[in-house]
Formats: C-alpha cells, structure tokens, sequence
C-alpha cells in the first residue's frame, strides 16, 4: 500500500497537499484497493463551498457506493473533469491524475493523521 | 446462448393461445406524436422456439428448489409447496381485485379474511396493533413506514426533518428516508452494534429536529442489539419513533416482539421470512405494523370484522397517507404467508428461529479456521466473516459457483474487509451445511496454493468472469427496438 509521507490522511481515507493556500484532494490508495475499479464519480462543482467532514459527493464501484468527507472547508477553485469519464484514474493514480478537488481552504481538519499514524488507522480497519 | 432476438426470423409467427389483437388500430385513439413511423422490430419466433427458448433459460436458473444458497441478508429459505398449492387455488388466483370492491366486499369474504387473519397474525408476532398490507416488497414498505413517521409528526405541527440510520443499516434505509423527505445523520457502530452514545450525541446536537431512527435487528453483522432499551428510551424522551427493518425477522420469529422493544413501526419482508420465493422468483410483499398511535396514518384499505363474523373495509382515516400501491398487496404473497404462519403455528415459527440461528452458529464455528472471523461470539441467522489474508471474497464466491453452491454475500457489509456473510437459513440439514465447509475448506486450500487456478473460477459455467467494471460503466439496459 502506497502513502505519500508528505501528504496528510483523514480517517475516512481521504488526503489531502496543501500547496500554498490550496488543498489539492484525493482518496488514498488503501480506499481505492477497498472500493475496487470505480465506476462513478459524483463530484461538486467548481465554487461550491466545503466544510469539514461534510459530505462532498460519492463514488461508485463494483463493490459499493461510498460517500465523500471533506478534509478540508473552503471554496472549491476547481474540479477533475477526467472523472466524469474516466473514474478509473482515482484507481490507477489516487495521489496523481486521480485527484477530486483543489480547494481555496479556510479550515483544515485538526484531526488529520501524518502517514505513519494513518497506515496504523488502514492496518486497525483490515484486522 | 443466442438472445431470443438473435432467434428471430422474418415471418415466423405463432398463433398461440393469447386473446385476439384488438381491431383498433394504434392511430385511432394514440396522439400523433406518441405513434412510431415503423413497427417494432419485435422477435419473430414460432411457439416451439419460445417453448425451447425458456425452457432452456430456466435450466440455467439457480435456485433453492435446486441447491444450497446461503446468500446472507436475503433469507433464501425452502419455500414449502403447501403454500404454493394455497395460493393456486382457482377461487383465489382466479378472484378480480374489483369484485371485492362491490357492495364493500360482500362478495369476497373468504379472500377478505384471509387478509384479515393475516394482519391478527402478524400483529400477534411483532406486538404491533395494526399492519398494513399493501406494500409491494421490502423498500416499498420503509417508504411507507417513514411516510407514516414524517405523517405523525406533521399531525403533532412539528417541523422534524432528520432521520437517524446507523452505519451498518442495509442501503435502502437511507434511501427510503431522503425519499420520504429527510435528512439522514448516519449513527456509527462500536462493537458491531448501535452506540447509545453516538444515538445520545446526535439527540443532543438535533434535538427536537429527531423524527425517529431506523434499526435492523439483529444487525447487518449478524449480531444482536444489545442496546435497544437504552436507545428506545433516548429516542421516546424527544417523542421521535423507533423504525425495525424486518429484514432479520427470521432471526427472533417467536423470541422477542418488537412491539415490546419499543418500537413504533415495522416492515416486514414476507418473501424472506415468511416463505414465498424471491430473488427473481416472484413477487414480494413488504407489510408494515405500528403501535396503536400510528394507525390512523396507515394506508387504506385495511379489513375488519364486523360483530356478525362478516368481514368489510374500514373507512379511510382522512390522517391516513393514501394508497401505496393498487388494491390489497401482493395477495399471492399474502395468502403464502398465511398458510406459512398457520402450518407452523406458534411453536413452528419459534422453532424457525432456532433452527436458523443454530444452522448460523454451525457454520461459523466449522469455519473458524478457513475463513477470518472478526466478532468471535455467538452470531444470530447469519454472520460475517474476512477472506484469509492476502486471498479475495469474490475469488472465493466464484470458486464456490463453479462447485455447484450459490456463494454467500460479499463485500457487504463494506466495514468488514473482504466480507462474506453466509446465512444457512433453517431449512438446511447438517449435511448440506457439512458439504458447503468442506468445499469452502479445498477451494480456499487449494486457492492459497495456487491463485491462479482460482482466479480463473468459474469454469463450465454458461459464463465465465463477467467484466463487472465494463458492465457498470457502459450499461445497456435495453434492446433497439
């Protein structure tokens, strides 16, 4: 299982990379191995506020449909438009082309787990 | 296999036995532009295709008739052919759903009481004091059941829009509540069960917002609520009301009355307790009982008994929520119902439950070292457990199709990983369940020695691995016709 030591994981499995005042974000890959091949993603639009922990959309696989929690609060400054036709880039790229939104933050989670405290979390989840 | 279509050749026709085409023609009574330029493109077969056609579909069905189908959370139990003999009698099958509306059912007084005993009986399994018959199936009846909620408060002048559903609750819980117009606050489990204090935390935070909380118990793990007195008392102090999804009715039939527990609403799946084929076997039937307070707002019609013995339809309730679906429910499915509960009488339906949760326990403890088990503790009628380390739940199902066994239910619930949740139902013997652990026992065996054998399951079946991802992603529900 891949997890970036530079990113910052919530535990219901989504990351976040701050770049400035920017959140980039995304689903981990331990989320995207549970879920299986995606099939949909149900997104927000671009300028649609987030708060934290709030729901942000959804994503279908084979398996299940799963909701979304954001990280973060703030605006969403832009959306992954290739999901809507290519949901498996969350699969094949979860840190990389498979990001879901960049967000203008105005709050970050304070309970945001560094790498290391996050692979405890997934290794807790899978017994 | 060729599709029916693919069968088809110009000109071929059958007569068959159907009523007459209508002399009407399509133009004479349909809007210009509803009518289509050309004719369908419909499939051209003689009777003997049809009849071969079918036949030979049929052959690949899969079914309990045939073989075990331990398909957790779904109650894929024998249906006894004395109910099938009961619902076939012609001065049932054969009554029109209008003549009972003539001269308020004086005409159909048997099929009126079947209805009638068949609310008495269900009232007297779940302590509930009246039932609705109507709903179709088992998410028809939680719409009704959430409508009737969502009724009740608006009858008090209360504004309540959120709906509390645990985490593990079967997805349809959610999506009948946002359709009845709430909002749903997801309530997370500890221990496998409903935490009072999440149940409390959500209370504090939404307060009189609370219209009530949907449960199935016992839960979708396969475990009993431990809670429920606790909780009934959380949500009763704010007046919201307590919802039980009957789905897992087949574990307590006989042992525990939700109507005691505190709930104020239940539905029932007749198909999966109370022993009518489903699946893709028929139809189902999805009743739904409530406390005394609630029925005002049930559906209309229900059926009483008049002092003189003879049966009628009691007026509608103007708090009533209306009709949820045509005339009086699935009545094939209600009559299979009311031979099932008659049949086996009080102590036949306690011995269900019984049975059920003791063929579960079997299973989970043969299994105990071939599969994963993360609650190690007495299930109910079903229970959950992981693949083995490093092997996958839809590998294992796949090598148990390919042995002739209806694999278990997978991937659900999401929160175990790799899960699969057999339920064994009553109906089965020692030695099916026996057979089943052997051959879980060599498939997982010989997986683990060689995954690619097993990847490649099934073989010699009319279709091999389906391409799940490309089916969901480019779906094609219909035919050009």
């Amino acid at each position: 299982m891949n997890t970036p030591a530079e990113l910052k994981y919530s535990k219901s499995h989504e990351w976040v990379r701050m770049e400035g005042d920017e959140a980039v974000v995304g689903i981990t890959d331990y989320a995207q191995d549970a879920l299986g091949d995606l099939t949909y993603a149900d997104t927000l639009q671009e300028g649609d506020e987030l708060t934290v922990d709030g729901e942000c959309g959804s994503l279908e696989s084979v398996k299940a449909a799963s909701d979304l929690f954001s990280p973060v609060a703030g605006k969403i400054t832009a959306v992954n438009g290739e999901l809507a036709d290519a949901p498996e880039l969350i699969n094949s790229d979860p840190y990389g082309k498979g990001w879901i939104y960049r967000v203008k933050v105005t709050e970050v989670s304070p309970e945001l787990l560094d790498a290391q405290a996050y692979d405890a979390h997934c290794a807790s989840e899978s017994h | 296999m060729q599709t029916i279509f693919e069968k088809s050749v110009p000109g071929r026709h059958c007569k068959g036995i159907g009523p007459k085409p209508s002399a009407k023609k399509a133009k004479d009574f349909l809007p210009a532009d509803l009518l289509r330029a050309e004719k369908p493109k419909m499939p051209e077969c003689s009777e003997l295709d049809v009849v071969r056609h079918f036949t030979q579909l049929a052959g690949r069905n899969y079914s309990v008739d045939a073989n075990f189908y331990p398909l957790g959370s779904c109650t894929m139990k024998y249906n006894a052919r004395i109910s099938e003999e009961v619902a076939a009698l012609a001065g049932f099958n054969r009554a029109h759903p209008m003549q009972a509306l003539l001269d308020n059912g004086k005409s159909s007084q048997g099929a009126m009481q079947c209805l009638y005993e068949l609310e008495r009986s269900l009232c007297a399994i779940t302590g509930m004091k009246g039932f609705t018959l109507q709903p179709m199936a088992g998410a028809n009846g939680e719409f009704t059941g959430v409508s009737v909620i969502a009724a009740y408060h608006r009858a008090k002048g209360r504004d309540r829009r959120i709906m509390l559903i645990p985490d593990a609750a079967h997805g349809t819980n959610p999506a009948s509540a946002a359709m009845a117009g709430f909002t749903v606050v997801n309530i997370e489990s500890r221990d496998g069960m409903v935490d009072p204090s999440a149940v409390k935390a959500a209370i504090d935070q939404y307060g009189d917002q609370v219209a009530g909380l949907m449960m199935t118990c016992p839960n979708t793990l396969g475990l009993m609520e431990l809670h429920l007195k606790e909780i009934v008392a959380l949500l009763h102090g704010i007046d919201a009301l307590l919802y039980y999804d009957g789905a897992n009715m087949n574990a307590i039939l006989g042992k525990m009355r939700v109507g005691d527990a505190g709930f104020d609403v239940v539905h029932l799946n007749l198909h999966k307790t109370f022993g009518t084929p489903h699946g893709g076997g028929g139809p189902g039937a999805g009743p739904v009982g409530v406390c005394e307070r609630l029925i005002p707002f049930l559906p209309s019609p229900r059926v009483g008994k008049a002092e003189d013995g003879s049966y009628y339809f009691l007026p509608e309730d103007e708090l009533s929520i209306g009709h949820i679906g045509p005339f009086y429910g699935s009545f094939g499915v209600l009559l299979k119902a009311l031979a099932y509960i008659w049949r086996l009488g009080g102590e036949g339906l306690e011995r269900v439950a019984e049975y059920a949760v003791l063929n579960a326990n079997y299973l989970r403890v043969q299994l105990k070292d071939v599969l994963d088990e993360p609650f190690d503790r007495l299930c109910m009628h079903e229970f959950v457990a992981s693949a083995p380390h490093g092997m996958h739940a839809l590998d294992i199902a796949k090598g148990l199709l390919e042995r002739g066994m209806h694999a278990p239910t997978m991937y659900f619930p999401l929160l175990v990983h790799e899960c699969l949740m057999p339920e064994p139902t009553e109906t089965e013997s020692k030695q099916t369940l026996d057979e089943f652990c052997e051959l879980l026992r060599e498939i997982i065996a010989h997986g683990k020695e060689d995954p690619a054998w097993l990847e490649e399951a099934p073989r010699g079946l009319p279709v091999s691995r389906l391409d799940e991802t490309q089916a969901a992603r480019q779906m094609k529900l219909t035919e050009d016709l």
